[in-house]
């Protein structure tokens, strides 16, 4: 980010007062904290906006593809590791339908990413682009699957290195804003053409060094394409970690501007292959295109893309309320817990192994644990009793029992007074529960 | 502008740490690892040294009741036979190190005897030529017997014992200092705790290449981003300079079977016992990225997909 003496230099200097500001400096203060828009001063030069704006973007260029609520949005990272800060823009994930398998096959592929969604932890979790390959297939199959493609809701990605075809395919996506994939050393000219006329953001590769890439990205940019994303070399784990790796640094800590783009690693569907898209979703990697994959093993890496992007400075939360574990009846257990997710999840798992069926009482405590809560005062008896009325217990489970956390062992007395249950003083550990409920459930 | 590769150099270095001993060495182990060593991220060859590449320690645990039914088939009946077990690791399955959970010892299931432990200890170091890592049951007074018994037994193997925790590490320390055997310290998530553990073990007298790291592994789904950060930031601790963080870290993974994502029944999400591969690989796949030095896994499957993405990452394949 430029200071504001950088910016004031920048300012006509006149002290006019039309953007509402007594001089320029104090202008420029308030734009070196982001709090007015250079818009603001009618008689800014067209150089110096230009100069401002480049210095004032942010590292790593936000580029989006698609649009409506499906468009995915790549790019925009502000740091190397999470716990600095966070990843803000989950890796983007897609399967390819390649015209090498033929067109009923392209469709078919189309179709199945197009379902290609699961409901984990409460929210909902996809593939979220469709490829459209052209290899050795016909160039009218390919272009078949485009329409195919463009009439389904997901964002897409145009695949091909032929820039006739690539113009065709682009003409049969409308306002769509595809994914242009990719220009080369071999054909970068009139590929960098199409994307400036379509002005869709377009994919540079095939560069055989970071520097040759730098350079295309530069010279892109220069003919005039705004919203590039890289290819780096991928061709072992090893090469894509190290390229990844030096991409984001470059991005980030130098302000490299001819890197300072999101990236794309295409892979296939071999063993060595889905754990380089494991990677790409730790290492940097802004989207990754698969061939079709197992099941068994896209949920995981969904599972992996949400864990990784997750907010560090979030606690993530699960929603207050009765929740049954097994199938609890009248007469089975009733225990109570935070609703910090990992605590959640933990006492789940653990009473889930004792087979016993029970009520899990989740009391809201802003997503803290429970000794973090219960120093806070957001694990009180009270809030607890709160929480058993606003569920009705009492009408769902006839036992007048509860079992609480052994770490907060110390409520027992004023939580039996305000709810007039039998208090069962838990184990430290939810480990021990299985144990435990063997023993009450007799 | 020409491009400037920004590469790192850290004055920190991780310390290598010896596992195992061979009958040069005092024990009777066919081979002695070495991890550790490095001074970058983990698989940054383009920028450091990485003289060794991360281990995989398989586990062996004396009882059934941990050990969910999808997996009986692919372990077979050798999870009946934590000797037979400990065999299949070597033989079949191509571990590094296996670990003896001692599970059963725990007085308020099998509790079975201080004797019974050793034996089987015995026995295992018999069977496998490996080297192997010894864990208690987590009963700090049991633990401290079978421990030391156990730690008697296996004189001059240089066998790793754990898990030493902050309430619970003075027997388990004294036992591994007894012998010339190694030393896993425990911490729960908590880079403070992890570095007060390796003060108060070095305090009582462990020395720093006697010991080694388990920062808490959650599993993929279960808060596997906490142990992730924990991990990278221990990682880089180190590296940036502080000598007590250096030690090798080592991440139990088998976790991942204690998940209820990687092994419920929904079609959707493919067949349960692949997903569950699946999940315990990339769970120890994620452990390595961030930091991790040793690895311990279950499923043989699972173990062989890690490898070969382990000789990726290293360069081969």
């Amino acid at each position: 980010m430029p200071t504001a003496m950088d910016i004031y230099k920048l300012l006509p200097r006149k002290n006019c007062g039309e953007c509402k500001f007594p001089t320029c400096l104090a202008f420029a203060m308030q734009l070196a904290n982001q709090k007015v828009a250079l818009e603001a001063c009618p008689y800014v030069s067209p150089e110096a906006k230009a100069q401002l704006e480049e210095s004032g973007a942010p590292p790593i260029r936000l580029v989006t593809v698609g649009v409506s609520d499906l468009a995915v949005k790549m790019g925009d990272e502000t740091q190397l590791f999470r716990h600095d800060k966070t990843f803000y823009h989950p890796t983007v994930l897609g399967f390819v339908a390649d015209d090498a398998a033929g067109l009923a096959k392209m469709k078919e592929r189309i179709q199945q990413t197009k379902f290609a969604m699961f409901e984990r932890v409460g929210q909902i979790v996809r593939v979220d682009v469709v490829g459209v390959k052209h290899s050795s297939g016909k160039p009218e199959d390919f272009l078949e699957g485009v329409k195919e493609a463009v009439a389904q809701p997901l964002p897409i990605v145009l695949l091909t290195e032929d820039p006739k075809l690539m113009a065709d395919a682009v003409a049969l996506s409308g306002q769509k804003k595809p994914l242009l994939y990719r220009a080369t050393p071999q054909n970068f000219e009139p590929m960098v053409g199409v994307a400036k006329a379509c002005c869709f953001p377009l994919v540079v590769g095939g560069a055989s060094s970071l520097d040759e890439l730098s350079q295309m990205a530069d010279k892109a940019k220069k003919a005039g394409v705004t919203d590039i994303v890289l290819e780096p070399g991928s061709s072992s784990a090893s090469n894509m970690l190290e390229n990844l790796t030096m991409i984001r640094r470059a991005a980030i800590k130098k302000k490299f501007r001819p890197l300072g783009y999101p990236t794309v690693t295409v892979l296939g569907r071999s063993e060595n292959d889905l754990m380089k898209a494991s990677l790409g979703v730790m290492k940097y990697s802004s989207m990754v295109l698969l061939d079709d994959v197992p099941r068994e093993f896209l949920f995981p890496l969904i599972a992996l893309r949400q864990n990784i992007f997750t907010d560090p400075q979030v606690p993530i939360q699960v929603k207050a309320g009765l929740y049954p574990v097994g199938e609890p009846n009248e007469k089975s257990p009733v225990l109570f817990t935070t609703n910090f997710s990992l605590t959640y999840f933990t006492v789940r798992a653990d009473a889930e192994k004792s087979k016993i069926p029970i009520w899990l009482l989740v009391v809201d405590t802003d997503g803290q644990s429970v000794m973090t809560s219960f120093a806070a005062g957001k694990l009180t008896p009270e809030s607890v009793t709160k929480a058993i009325e606003t569920e009705k217990l009492k009408e769902k489970n006839a036992r007048n029992e509860i079992v609480i956390p052994g770490m907060v062992s110390r409520m027992s007395g004023k939580l039996n007074e305000l709810t007039g249950m039998k208090i069962v003083v838990g184990p430290r550990e939810s480990s021990g529960l299985p144990k435990m409920l063997k023993s009450i459930s007799g | 502008m020409g491009f400037d590769a920004p590469r790192e150099k850290y004055p920190g270095r991780i310390r290598e740490v010896v596992i195992g001993a061979t009958k040069e060495q005092g024990g009777t182990r066919s081979i002695s690892l070495k991890v550790g060593g490095s001074n970058g991220l983990q698989f940054h060859s383009f920028e450091s040294e990485m003289p060794h590449r991360p281990l995989v320690v398989m586990d062996v645990v004396d009882t059934m009741r941990v050990v969910p039914e999808q997996l009986l088939s692919s372990i077979g009946p050798v999870v009946k036979e934590p000797v037979e077990w400990a065999k299949a690791c070597e033989r079949d399955w191509g571990a590094d190190i296996c670990v003896v959970k001692l599970q059963s010892a725990n007085p308020e299931e099998e509790n079975r005897s201080v004797t019974e432990c050793e034996t089987l200890v015995k026995d295992v170091l018999r069977s496998v030529s490996i080297p192997i890592m010894v864990y208690g049951c987590g009963f700090e007074e049991k633990d401290a017997k079978v421990i030391e018994a156990v730690s008697n037994a296996s004189k001059g193997e240089r066998v790793f014992l754990g898990l030493a925790e902050e309430k619970a590490y003075k027997s388990i320390a004294a036992a591994s200092m007894a012998n010339g055997h190694g030393i896993v310290a425990f911490s729960n998530l908590d880079i403070n705790l992890a570095k007060q553990m390796n003060i108060l073990l070095m305090d009582f007298g462990v020395k720093p290449e006697n010991i080694i790291m388990d920062p808490l592994m959650a599993a993929l789904g279960m808060g596997l981003e906490y142990s992730y950060s924990v991990i990278e930031r221990l990682r880089l601790g180190a590296l940036l300079g502080d000598p007590v963080l250096q030690m090798p870290l080592v991440c139990d993974c088998s976790c991942a079977w204690a998940a209820p994502e990687a092994l419920e029944e929904n079609p959707e999400r493919g067949k349960p016992e692949l997903r569950g591969i699946y999940w315990e690989t990339m769970t120890a796949y994620a452990a390595v990225v961030a930091g991790a030095d040793l690895v311990v896994m279950r499923h043989p499957q699972a173990v062989a997909k890690l490898r070969a993405a382990l000789a990726a990452l290293g360069g081969g394949a």
